[in-house]
């Protein structure tokens, strides 16, 4: 089969990145943002028998080497020598576009254009004369619409005729006459220095390019005598007609190409306001368009958490069963590692992971139409004042902003960055920028020591700590590390686009793949490891006697119990009987399933010694019965103001419903007294010190478990944070992956139930710090190191591991610091203790 | 006979001739490269709500650089 190596070149926000899924059908990220296609992508298409293979090159306005995107476009161009190089143009801007192709004819390659978004154009009362455009340009133009799939099949027609045939005579562009004698007296020295270079680049390329002092070429030269002849050229050039060489070639690319344009386009004078300008009017208003970017942001958020929490809602559910489901696999009390592992370790895991998912779909979401729309550059375009203020670019403000969702792509991002300063401040300072994985991290302590009012202000005021970090940190970088010049801000505004259904669907799967990928293998194979570490070694003997201390505890309840039976004439003997038998079927319920043989064996016999005693005294039968209504109205009313407060009208009804049923058990005041004295101290307060000996059990066997004796070691340098060895053991675990804490912190606390949904966890927090404490967890969540992938992207993108490695150090530090400030004087001046 | 002053000067709704382009080679390079070459015609949009950078529009399409660049552009006021 006949195939074409395609090389598809284009402006940033021609439409590039849709003219080559189009035409390949294969799934990447849609954006408007100048640079979102950084690498270099390939798809295939298979038409009459011939099979085209398309490489995407990254967005550029030029191939001059003046950025990382331009050296690897021209590389693969020159190196690589496709058959054919589709250029996309924007039908709406032509002049500019058509820079890059007189780039690509200088080098000799057969072009085709594919004029795209040729609809817009035509609304905008733009009109080409197609055949003169054609004539002039010596090559093939297709008007294409990318999202729409229009003109791909002609396109395609176009690439088959034109490839293979020598790339035809372009007309030459004469560059002013000054240039001639010195790039002439610089090919001939290099055809005498360099043949093999020589060779490889078309005629007088070379010599042209050196002579615009190009970095990138002047690299492959290895003579130093050329370089150094070139050098003076240049010297002399400059001072003659006080001007560069390139400045001079590219107004005689331009001048050529004005003249082109005067005379096969027209544009219809602007009649009709252009669409994107009345927006900006609006958008980038002097007074309205920072509170209306505000605006945006802050409904970006509130549609993430607002939406995204009923779905989390059912995630949770669904493990939860899950969980349930597959741990009654086994008898109840079967003592397996491996339903340990499935339940606690690996469903735990995975669920604790894709609880997050909706948040970070929705916030997927938001920024890619936020980046399809074109409003992206309109941020960099108002940000720009106050990211060069602390040393960066405004194009770093979308990567910093993709940031809050998850800082591996955002890293990634970085490559629209043309100066490596630039760059590296970004990609050092971002981790500060919240992820979407720390969410979960705020999303459990917030509600938990936040009254309701504060909770958004609290997560508000956790990614503004962030966000001054970032800006603290970049301003410090740049004045330390970094030193230098930032690089010329250049950016086009492009005109609005409505982002295709597809195209922010693709990027929203793309990202949540990614984000399931990487929870898929690093974090599962971390909160195993983590369980195992938790779990193991198993404590062979306790240091307490807690068995006993449980016998105390049990006897004092029967104590108590027989007392509260003697106010009503019960004899002590029956209340005991009575006990027994409830305290069997508890333990029933503990040790078996409802649907094991064991269970309803002891249930029956529950049932019939319930009987025997309720026939034998008929007092204990009243206090029972009393004791298992009122049960029942106080659960049904903790279920019915579960989420309530405790002010609102919804918790005064269900209240005053609570007392209208305790009325309506019409019990005498004696036998109500005693009911009350045995539920609220008698029992209650064995099931308080029942949990405290739990406790402490558990924190026993996890002190004694591999991560607990981490935390513990680690444990006296957090004491003045505020981190206890559990937080500590936390933390550890969260190196691998931030979400991790909060599956951690489960594991930690968890205590048997295996439906406990993070509620519970909720209340364990409660119970064990105080709101200072949960403020540093959450300061430490967000300033800590970030995830292990975070790193490994950092890595790939410096070039090395020194900054990684410097990465995880720095912001250990940091985080430490900052929380043990925090705790410090929040504890001294007694805030949120 | 028009007054010669730099693309930063120059205010919203007003059109400008480049003259030339100072500055570091880097930066001289790519706003020519972007367009701005002697003779182009620009008008300059609107300024940031910062203040800064600015907003053009060149050959058909918008630009914004920061007046720290446009100070580098001689224009002559239409």
């Amino acid at each position: 089969m006949r195939e074409i190596t395609v090389a598809l070149a284009g402006n940033p926000n021609a439409g590039k990145t849709t003219v080559f899924n189009a035409l390949t059908g294969s799934r990447q990220h849609v954006g408007n943002y100048p640079g979102v296609t950084v690498e270099k992508k390939e798809g295939t298409v298979e038409r009459n028998g011939v099979k085209y293979r398309i490489v995407d090159l990254p967005g550029t306005y030029s191939l001059s080497a003046n950025s990382p995107e331009e050296v690897v476009a021209r590389n693969f161009l020159v190196m690589d020598k496709p058959d054919l190089v589709i250029q996309v143009v924007d039908a709406s801007n032509l002049e500019r576009n058509l820079y890059l192709a007189t780039q690509i004819m200088e080098l000799g390659l057969p072009l085709v254009i594919a004029l795209n978004m040729y609809d817009v154009a035509k609304i905008r009362g733009i009109e080409y004369n197609l055949e003169l455009l054609q004539t002039l340009l010596k090559t093939p133009i297709v008007p294409t619409v990318g999202n729409k799939s229009q003109g791909m099949d002609d396109l395609l027609t176009a690439v088959a005729a034109a490839a293979g045939k020598p790339a035809p005579e372009y007309q030459k562009i004469s560059y002013p006459k000054e240039l001639d004698k010195p790039v002439a007296d610089i090919d001939a020295a290099l055809s005498g220095a360099d043949r093999e270079l020589a060779d490889r680049y078309p005629p007088q390329w070379l010599a042209t390019r050196l002579f615009e002092n190009d970095p990138d070429v002047a690299s492959h030269i290895k003579d130093k005598g050329l370089l150094d002849r070139v050098d003076s050229l240049r010297q002399t050039f400059e001072k003659e007609h006080d001007d560069l060489p390139e400045v001079r070639v590219a107004e005689a690319k331009y001048g050529w190409i004005s003249g082109l344009c005067a005379e096969a386009t027209k544009t219809t004078p602007e009649s009709r306001t252009d669409i994107s300008d009345s927006i900006d009017s609006i958008v980038l208003h002097r007074v309205l368009g920072l509170p209306i970017f505000l605006i945006l942001m802050y409904l970006m958020f509130q549609l993430v958490f607002t939406l995204g929490d009923p779905p989390m809602g059912w995630i949770e559910d669904a493990f939860g069963s899950l969980g349930n489901y597959v741990a009654r696999l086994w008898p109840k009390s079967a003592d397996s590692p491996l339903r340990d592992l499935l339940v606690d370790g690996i469903i735990g895991g995975v669920g604790g992971v894709l609880v997050l998912l909706p948040n970070i779909i929705l916030l997927v979401l938001a920024i890619a139409f936020l980046e399809g729309t074109g409003y992206m550059a309109r941020a960099a375009f108002i940000m720009d004042r106050l990211m060069h203020k602390i040393g960066l670019h405004g194009k770093s403000f979308i990567p910093m902003l993709l940031g809050f969702g998850c800082t591996v792509p955002a890293i990634m991002g970085t490559r629209t960055l043309e100066n490596r300063r630039d760059r590296l401040a970004t990609i050092l300072v971002l981790p500060f920028m919240s992820c979407g994985a720390r969410l979960p991290i705020y999303a459990l302590i917030i509600p938990a020591f936040f009254p309701g009012h504060l909770q958004a202000w609290m997560l508000w005021l956790i990614y503004i700590i962030g966000i001054v970090f970032a800006i603290v940190g970049a301003k410090i970088l740049r004045s330390t590390l970094f030193k230098g010049e930032s690089v010329p801000f250049v950016m086009e505004l492009p005109p609005y686009r409505m982002p295709t259904f597809r195209a922010v669907m693709n990027l929203m799967w793309d990202r949540a793949g990614e984000y399931v990928k990487k929870a898929g293998t690093i974090i599962l194979g971390v909160s195993i490891l983590l369980w195992a570490m938790t779990a193991y070694p198993k404590k062979p003997e306790y240091d307490q006697d807690y068995e006993s201390q449980r016998e105390v505890v049990q006897t004092s309840y029967i104590e108590g119990a027989t007392a509260v039976g003697s106010t009503l004439g019960i004899d002590a003997e029956d209340v005991v009987a009575w006990t027994e038998n409830e305290d069997m079927l508890a333990d029933a319920h503990s040790a078996y399933w409802e649907t094991e043989p064991g269970f309803a064996e002891a249930a029956a016999a529950y049932e019939e010694n319930k009987a025997q005693l309720m026939e034998r005294s008929s007092g204990l039968a009243m206090f029972a019965e009393a004791v298992e209504q009122i049960d029942e109205i106080d659960e049904q009313f903790a279920e019915a103001t579960e989420e309530l407060e405790e002010d609102s009208h919804d918790f005064r009804v269900a209240f005053n419903l609570r007392e209208q049923s305790l009325a309506g058990l019409n019990l005498s005041p004696s036998l109500m007294e005693a009911v009350q004295v045995y539920r609220d101290e008698v029992r209650a307060s064995r099931q308080e010190m029942g949990e405290e000996i739990d406790n402490a059990e558990a924190a026993e066997d996890l002190a004694y478990s591999i991560s607990g004796r981490i935390g513990t070691t680690l444990e006296p340098i957090f004491r003045p944070v505020g981190f206890d060895w559990r937080i500590v053991t936390a933390i550890i675990g969260s190196f691998a992956a931030k979400e991790v804490f909060v599956a951690q912190m489960g594991i930690v606390y968890s205590v048997g139930e295996a439906d406990e949904d993070s509620d519970t966890l909720r209340d364990k927090l409660q119970q064990n710090y105080n709101a200072l404490q949960a403020f540093c967890m959450m300061l430490w969540a967000l300033l800590s190191v970030p995830c292990v992938a975070t790193i490994a992207v950092a890595k790939r993108e410096t070039g090395g591991w020194t900054y990684a490695i410097g990465m995880m150090i720095g912001f250990t530090l940091i985080a430490y610091f900052a929380c043990l400030i925090v705790y410090q004087v929040g504890s001294a001046l007694g805030i949120g203790l | 006979m028009s007054e010669n002053v730099t693309l930063d000067t120059v205010k919203p709704g007003e059109k400008a001739k480049v003259i030339s382009v100072d500055g570091e080679r880097d930066i001289k390079k790519r706003i020519t490269e972007m367009g701005l070459t002697r003779g182009t015609v620009v008008e300059v949009e609107r300024v940031a709500p910062l203040g800064d950078p600015l907003d053009i529009k060149v050959r058909g399409y918008r630009l914004s650089l920061r007046k720290e660049e446009a100070s580098r552009v001689m224009v002559e006021k239409l």
